[in-house]
């Protein structure tokens, strides 16, 4: 559906924002946002954005390509400051070297290369921020445990350039497993996989936020493989950054306007909910 | 060498033959300097050729060594030590090559860009200084045989403090390398490390191109640790592997060089092709495969 734009999908200047009224306050949220903005080489990327999320789903962050999820991601990791407002996570200003939070960003394998093995990769996370060469017993076993939740443990010694997309997206989600964070950011983890690929990594995350009671927020230009396990989304649209849960935000009309083409939102007779271009 | 000239071209040929008094000449005291020198510089190399490999920062290596010529020129013209020049140019290279980009392939071209004027350069310094042909095939091939006591003593304090240093930052330098983003949010010092990791490189660059010349360095710095990561994943084991199949290149090409009475530059970059050939040949069908 997304990213293809059809002609004369025309959709009315109504306003789309769906924000938490006060009343509908959540309390201890993971991600809060006061009117904030964020800039890049002095150009504003979203502006106005303000929201609570609460704890313990899975949340879809959605938006045009440009629209500034990625920018999203880094200003929830403290990479960038918000140039107005306020943002917090787990009620503190966003610090690089978070241990409650991990990353899996965008194009994750193509950075790797060829030489490293999984096993490697995922013990960077352990032992990659630390100056020396010391290791210890409890490392492996943090980086085995990590592999083994994601269901990569048989090809923890071979290379990354020999696994499959779907293969290397469990390494990378392995990865941002170390620490037990509480809090994961996915960037574009379904981009270039098959759908078999893609619903495999999703019930993958579903079961992880089920078992492990996390927040995990997914950039994806599909919300399809999604829905079944989305609790909101947040979403970049014009200009502006909102958040809504999932029945705010599955709505044909804000779809629709979000990807520029006409959107419908089907629920099949199985009660499954599913959303189709035209 | 000039009269070489005035005989016959079989004659000049039979001069490159079999030297019957080798023995004799591996145990002069230049001799000892130079497999002391060419193995200090396959350690330094197999030590951080790893992560020049993992990086994809082979381009950036063999372009220090075209970067160094001129400096190496240049300081002769100026009467100063083409050694101290080599340092300056490939270590300001580094620099320059770390402000340019991010990721290698974005700086490729820029690199060389520069490379190629920096070779201009250089030669444009060598014609002006009459009496440097010496240090400009010296610069260019290396000169193995002409390394002195003094210059080991360098090479052999860096080399040490080579390996205290990658020891120490290994772990980050590889995070900073392979996952330069979630390195980055984790908190690691990325673009700190890569100027390090840049510096280090333009000085084993200074140490090999000693050794081998600029022209042929990428042979001594890049291929065996390449070669050794075909062979093995294993960080450890790429860099004993890699070290071990450039102090191979380095000895032996140093002994056949002694025996045929020919540039040792020449052997020791075929001995190091030959095995990254082999090694090619053998990991052709099996390279996806590895423990
Ligand atoms: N390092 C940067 N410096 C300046 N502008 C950037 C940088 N990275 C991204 N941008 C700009 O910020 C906008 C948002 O980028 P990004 O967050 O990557 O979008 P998305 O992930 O939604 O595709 C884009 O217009 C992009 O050009
Ligand atoms: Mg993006």
């Amino acid at each position: 559906m997304a990213g293809r734009s059809t002609e004369g999908a025309h959709v009315c200047a109504k306003n789309y924002a769906v924000s938490n009224e006060p009343g509908e306050t959540i309390t201890d949220p993971v991600i809060s946002l006061r009117s904030a903005s964020v800039a890049r080489g002095g150009r504003t990327i979203w502006s106005d954005g303000t929201f609570d999320i609460p704890r313990g789903q899975i949340v879809a962050v959605i938006g045009p390509n440009g629209s500034g999820k990625t920018t999203m991601l880094q200003v929830l990791l403290g990479l960038i400051p918000p140039s107005v407002g306020t943002v917090t996570v787990f009620g503190q200003t966003p610090e690089r070297g978070n241990p409650r939070i991990g990353y899996v960003p965008q194009h994750y394998s193509e950075a790797v290369g060829q030489a490293v093995r999984c096993k490697d990769l995922v013990s960077l996370s352990v032992t990659g921020t630390r100056w020396g060469m010391r290791r210890s017993a409890s490392d492996a076993d943090e980086v085995e445990a990590a592999l083994q939740a994601v269901g990569a443990a048989d090809y923890a010694d071979s290379r990354m350039s020999v696994l499959s997309g779907g293969q290397q997206q469990r390494v990378a989600i392995a990865q941002a497993l170390v620490g037990s964070p509480e809090l994961l950011l996915l960037d574009e983890p379904l981009a270039n996989l098959d759908l078999r690929n893609q619903r495999e990594i999703v019930d993958l995350l579903a079961e992880l936020q089920r078992s492990r009671a996390i927040t995990i927020l997914v950039v994806v230009h599909d919300m399809n493989p999604l829905l079944a396990h989305l609790g909101g989304s947040v979403y970049l649209l014009d200009g502006h950054a909102h958040y809504g849960s999932v029945g705010e935000v599955v709505d044909s009309d804000l779809l629709s306007h979000l990807y520029g083409t006409q959107i419908k939102v089907v629920r099949t007779a199985q009660g499954d909910l599913y959303t189709r271009s035209n | 060498m000039l009269h070489a000239f005035m005989i016959k071209p079989g004659l000049l040929l039979a001069n490159a033959g079999y030297q019957s008094n080798w023995v004799e000449v591996l145990s002069q005291p230049f001799m000892r300097n130079a497999f002391i020198a060419g193995s200090l510089v396959a350690i330094a190399s197999g030590m951080l050729g790893y992560f020049v490999v993992v990086r994809e920062g082979e381009f950036a290596a063999h372009a220090l060594g075209h970067i160094g010529f001129p400096g190496a020129t240049g300081a002769v013209l100026l009467g100063l030590s083409p050694t101290l020049g080599l340092a300056v140019f490939c270590v300001g290279g580094a620099l320059v090559i770390g402000a340019l980009g991010k990721r290698a392939s974005e700086r490729a071209t820029a690199t060389g860009t520069v490379l190629a004027f920096a070779t201009g350069l250089g030669i444009l310094f060598a014609s002006l200084a009459t009496e440097s042909s010496t240090t400009v095939t010296n610069v260019l091939f290396g000169n193995l045989l002409a390394v002195s006591t003094g210059q080991i003593k360098v090479f052999a304090l860096f080399t040490i403090a080579l390996a205290l240093v990658l020891a120490a930052i290994a772990r980050p330098l590889m995070f900073a390398s392979v996952n330069p983003d979630v390195a980055e949010a984790k908190g690691v010092a990325v673009k700190a490390l890569g100027i390090v990791f840049l510096v280090l490189m333009g000085l084993v660059v200074t140490m090999a191109v000693q050794v081998v010349g600029t022209l042929l360095l990428f042979a001594l710095v890049v291929t065996p640790p390449a070669t050794a990561l075909k062979l093995t994943a294993r960080p450890i084991r790429v860099v004993l592997l890699g070290t071990a199949i450039g102090l191979a290149a380095v000895i032996l090409g140093l002994i056949t060089a002694t025996i045929l009475n020919l540039p040792p530059s020449f052997f020791i970059v075929s001995y190091s092709f030959l095995t990254w050939l082999i090694v090619l040949g053998a990991t052709r069908e099996q390279h996806r495969s590895d423990h």
